[in-house]
């Protein structure tokens, strides 16, 4: 794999299509830059300012732009709101789409042909399997993700946490809770 | 704590070519998802989702015959002189084209 890539690689500095330092940057940015801990900002933003919340709600793209992150490939995203009685969970059945802007790049397992074929067809027995069990009366949405419009789940805010800073709260929210195969962590578990 | 998103150089030198070529106007990034989708889709990929960039990168090779930029035998031609040259480089030696023997 590594001669075709070096080979890959050749012919198109070559072409002057890519250069090694771009691909250097391009690298380290989604190795060391972006992760979790930036869709972490946006929910602990919106648990902490209704107006923001508000905003995630109604053009989730310009919300989570204004705390600078943006996605490169043009995409738009949609905020999906846990309520007590709506549990979201985020597929992407095409390939492996992925808010990138947020999340970083996808868990192995989100790419994976079991997750991406069972989560629209059995979403309570794959939240199972990642320990979440949720009441009956709960009901699952899924979204299937596109190269152009990617999915953010905003958990629900754990109790037990008023008065938390922003920064406090960020600590709580995970990458699972924010593609739905988790919750936001207990203030306990912290 | 996020855990590391490539498990080899190479992984991540094939994701960011295609980022950088995306970022070129080469194709769009919908176009992209498309040839990506054919080949997770395939028969026989890894139920562990372990092959996921083996099917990035020929998702890319086939985009870049598509976009006329390079076939396969170019490819194949130029991954064999590779690797020549890192076999007839000393351990420890930065790998260079030039020492490919039958170049």
């Amino acid at each position: 794999m590594a001669a075709r890539v070096r080979a890959l690689e050749t012919i198109l500095t070559q072409k002057g299509l890519v250069d090694a330092a771009a691909i250097d940057v391009i690298v380290d940015t989604y190795e060391h830059k972006i992760g979790p801990r930036n869709g972490a900002r946006v929910v602990a933003k919106a648990w902490s300012d209704p107006a923001y919340a508000d905003w995630l709600r109604k053009d989730a793209t310009a919300a989570i732009a204004s705390l600078g992150f943006t996605g490169r490939q043009g995409e738009h995203m949609q905020a999906a709101f846990n309520t007590p009685d709506t549990h979201n969970l985020v597929v992407c059945t095409l390939c492996s789409c992925y808010p990138w802007a947020v999340l970083g790049l996808p868990p192995v397992w989100y790419k994976a042909p079991p997750y991406r074929s069972r989560a629209v067809i059995d979403p309570r027995g794959v939240l199972a399997e990642f320990g979440l069990t949720l009441a009956a009366e709960t009901k699952i949405r899924v979204w299937d993700s596109t190269a152009e419009l990617r999915y953010l789940v905003v958990p629900e805010r754990p109790a037990g946490t008023e008065g938390w800073s922003e920064e406090k709260l960020a600590g709580l929210v995970t990458r699972d809770s924010m593609i739905g195969t988790g919750l936001a962590l207990a203030p306990e578990a912290a | 704590m996020d855990p590391r998103p490539f498990d080899e150089p190479w992984q991540a030198e094939a994701f960011a070519m295609v980022v950088a070529l995306h970022e070129r106007g080469l194709f769009t990034w919908p176009e992209w998802a498309e040839m990506l989708s054919q080949e997770v889709k395939r028969p026989g990929v890894a139920a562990d989702g372990s092959d996921y960039y083996q099917c990035w990168l020929r998702a890319l090779e086939r985009m870049l015959a598509a976009k006329g930029i390079a076939g396969a035998s170019d490819i194949d031609g130029l991954a064999a002189a590779w690797q020549r040259a890192a076999h007839a480089t000393p351990h420890g030696k930065p790998i260079l084209l030039e020492n490919d023997p039958e170049a």
